[in-house]
């Protein structure tokens, strides 16, 4: 079948039609565009996406809510938990249900170092973008593992976590597991250091990534760009202080703005937020109370029961997973199942503005915004 | 939350008299969709809700008709959500578009379009975003017939032998059955879902 | 998996006495595989969770260039194995299918997770393809969801004893008529045409899932909407109040 793309100037003999992916290796998976050019200059851009369109929706709408848990996971594969916080904050708006102390504060524990990993892989990915081939992903994938393993240790699986209930937590974290992710917190910032001696003032990243891809405010808020890539552009909105979900108004953590709005702005404002991350998880671990890890009062036997009934009603619940405002949009009708399950990806949305910001760039920096704006395909074509 | 669903009603009854508004629970109906890019200029640049930020939109099926629902919430003075829903008949599913006021909605617009088929008036580029152009049906309807994936039709099997596949003597008799008999091979549903 | 492994033809304590003097019996057969499977050139292709497996087994820690697999190329042409990791929709499919055609003799492919293998979790959804074998043969496959690195690595080894049991003479692609090319399925009104390609896979006569169920898909037919203004009346501010 023939495919067109509504390009503003088509049928220019000088411009030309070339296509990325799905299969490119720096379209991070497969994720594919269709860029017209006029020599090396991109004069337009059209995403095509679903090449991952796995039905996560129709899926969700034809099981039971504690069996949707594992499939949040596969969203956004990068940080698992992120998705899981989302999810259980949803069922517990649409249920009315409360969290224990304790399991409040293993899951702002858990999304924060989501966080740093996420923040973590995709600034080396941006790098391997750029032209890096590799090495600051190594760099970045070592202090990974060793989240991984912790992530591994607490919830029995590295990637695919499955780890937040509705009401709790799955497993409760003793004190072995909290020492080891004071030992991270305690160990980051010096790694942090060295991968940024390497990288922040460096010559080709700051040529290379200093006024390409520039998002204006106006433009910025108006397509519902959310996370470090709105940040960047110096809007103060982080869904943690704005809605205070869950203990975040407990912290003490500042947001960390770009002045510009460029690549380099979004790379330095993803390097200041693992930083504050590891403040909230250093404040976590200091005031970590005992006590239960699941609402028992809800679910005597510790677990969300698979033929779990939420009354009848709407919810939508939000958060800010390390790409954006994660939004989960749950309609029930009184059956184990919901009626409607929606899914706001940040991954999708922030791409809205991606011609845009291609707009007039060289087409190899065209890579380099895609990896700045951070997208995982699972999350943007569920 | 700074403002109620309660106070937008009141705010919009005094300004625009003429739009019949409906409240569902913690969302605002709106009667007419024609109405509604009108309400969302009104609360984008009202100064009391400056609703600036349209963070989700999506449709629902409820069987009987068609829902298209919005979550506005405002960037400048950091409140929200106000939910807006429209409902529409399912064989004219129109809503007028938002993009024009909110470039946020043109990929979810899109997506809302491929999965229920509901057609956003005044859309800048209206295409199916997850599945081709050609697909047929809009999968997230409740009455979508999946196919059965095991079984090959009569179009499958010319498909092949046009390219000089043999195809097994048992399955070409079971295309040529069902074609026969005026069906699809549909995945089989239970009539009830599993508790 | 049982693989038949070469003969020399010359006993082995024989032949570790002749090494011990410098002279190496072997024969063609093993020589071109040993080159073959200790440095397979994987494609860089990564299509949804399990590449990130894949990702970490090329990092450092777990490092596949111990096997000698660390080579991954963008292009189809100098591949020698397609690692389809992670779901295979029924929009990727065709491009699956392509690369594979892509790729030169001999080359391999390998599962990596459930969804590769047969939809996974995922086998439900209408745009999910039921295992990519139904268009190419596949060597190997690797289940988990996601696989380990380690599962990864395994697998790969399995590969190189597949290759090391080959034998030049009989290996298809130095025969005559080798049907190495698939055709590509297209995009149908439904799903794809064709739903699978009878001369690769086939459904198996019983269908356990099935007999267990009852039914193929698991979707259930729910026949009556939620009235949200209904039943607002009892629970006045459950959903959405709180912020």
């Amino acid at each position: 079948m023939k495919e067109t793309f509504n390009f503003k100037n088509a049928g220019n003999a000088e411009t030309l039609e070339i296509n990325f992916g799905p299969q490119h290796p720096s379209t991070h998976g497969v994720f594919r565009m269709v860029v017209q050019l006029n020599g090396e200059k991109i004069c337009g851009l059209k995403p095509v996406f679903g090449y991952l369109h796995r039905n996560h929706e129709q899926i969700a709408e034809n099981l039971p809510y504690a069996a949707m848990m594992p499939y949040t996971d596969r969203l956004d594969y990068v940080n698992a938990l992120a998705n899981n916080f989302g999810y259980a904050l949803a069922i517990e708006k649409l249920a009315g249900l409360e969290v224990p102390e304790r399991a409040e504060y293993i899951r702002v524990m858990m999304a924060e170092l989501a966080r740093v990993v996420n923040h973590i892989t995709v600034i080396g990915f941006m790098l391997n973008d750029l032209g890096a081939f590799f090495t600051p992903l190594l760099y970045a994938f070592r202090e990974r593992e060793r989240i991984l393993d912790l992530f591994e240790e607490i919830t029995g699986s590295r990637l695919m976590c499955n780890y937040l209930r509705p009401g709790g937590v799955k497993r409760d974290l003793t004190d072995a597991h909290l020492a080891a992710i004071r030992a991270i917190v305690t160990k980051f910032p010096a790694f942090l250091k060295e991968f940024e001696a390497l990288l922040t003032k460096n010559e080709i990243l700051c040529m290379r990534c200093q006024n390409i891809g520039i998002l204006p405010v106006d433009a910025a808020t108006n397509a519902g760009i959310t996370g470090p890539v709105l940040r960047a552009s110096g809007v103060n909105y982080d869904i943690r202080k704005v809605d205070a979900y869950s203990i975040y108004n407990r912290f003490d953590f500042k947001i960390p703005l770009g002045q510009k709005g460029d690549a380099y702005d979004r790379y330095y404002v993803r390097v200041l937020e693992i930083r504050e991350s590891l403040k909230i998880l250093e404040q976590a671990l200091a005031k970590i109370p005992q006590g239960d890890i699941v609402n028992k009062k809800a679910f005597p036997l510790l677990k969300m029961p698979r033929n779990f009934k939420p009354p009848v009603g709407e919810a939508y619940a939000r958060i800010e997973s390390p790409k954006g405002e994660l939004g989960y949009y749950l309609v029930s009708d009184g059956t184990p199942q919901p009626w409607r399950y929606h899914v706001r990806a940040p991954s999708l949305i922030n791409l809205t503005l991606l011609e845009e910001m291609c707009l007039g760039q060289k087409i190899a920096d065209a890579i380099i915004i895609l990896g700045s704006i951070d997208i995982v395909l699972g999350e943007t074509d569920r | 939350m700074t403002f109620s669903i309660e106070e937008v009603k009141k705010e919009l009854a005094v300004r625009m008299p003429d739009i019949k508004l409906r409240t569902i629970r913690d969302s605002l109906l709106i009667e007419n969709p024609e109405n509604l890019p009108r309400v969302a200029v009104f609360l984008k640049e009202n100064p009391a809700f400056l609703l600036d930020y349209l963070s989700s939109v999506t449709g629902a099926d409820y069987l009987n008709y068609l829902e298209s629902i919005y979550h506005f919430y405002s960037m400048a003075k950091k409140h929200g959500p106000l939910v807006l829903r429209v409902r529409v008949p399912k064989h004219s599913a129109t809503v007028p578009t938002l993009v024009p006021i909110y470039r946020s909605a043109e990929l979810q617009e899109r997506e809302a379009y491929d999965t229920f088929g509901i057609v956003y008036e005044g859309h800048p580029d209206l295409r199916r975003l997850f599945m081709w152009e050609g697909f047929e049906g809009y999968p997230l309807r409740k009455d979508y017939a999946q196919e059965d994936s095991e079984t090959l039709e009569t179009a499958d099997v010319s498909w092949l032998e046009a390219r000089g596949v043999t195809v097994p003597a048992e399955m070409k008799q079971k295309a040529q059955e069902l074609r026969d008999s005026g069906e699809r091979a549909l995945a089989q549903k239970p009539l009830k879902p599993r508790n | 998996m049982g693989f038949t492994k070469n003969k020399a033809g010359v006993d082995t304590p024989l032949r570790t006495e002749l090494a011990k003097k410098g002279v190496v019996w072997t024969t063609l057969d093993f020589l071109y595989n040993w080159g073959r499977r200790s440095s397979i050139w994987p494609m860089q292709f990564g299509l949804a969770c399990c590449a990130f497996e894949m990702i970490a087994a090329a990092c450092a820690r777990y490092d596949i260039a111990r096997f000698g697999a660390e080579l991954f190329r963008a292009s189809p042409r100098q591949a020698d194995l397609m690692i389809i990791s992670g779901t295979v929709t029924k929009k990727m499919a065709p491009q699956v299918v392509r690369l594979y055609n892509q790729m030169p003799e001999p080359k391999y492919a390998l599962t990596m997770g459930a969804c590769a293998i047969s939809g996974g979790p995922f086998i439900d959804g209408y745009n999910v393809l039921r295992g990519i074998d139904r268009y190419i043969p596949v060597d190997v496959h690797l289940p988990g969801c996601p696989p380990r690195p380690e599962a990864l690595l395994h697998g790969l080894m399995e590969l190189q004893k597949k290759i090391a049991s080959q034998e030049i003479q009989k290996t298809a692609w130095y025969q005559k008529g080798l049907k190495r090319e698939f055709p590509i399925p297209e995009f149908g009104p439904n799903g794809l045409i064709p739903k699978f390609n009878p001369e690769v896979w086939q459904p198996s006569k019983e269908n356990p899932r099935r007999e267990h169920y009852g039914q193929t898909i698991l979707v259930g037919k729910k026949l009556k909407a939620p009235d949200l203004e209904l039943a607002a009346a009892p629970q006045p501010a459950a959903p959405g109040a709180a912020a």
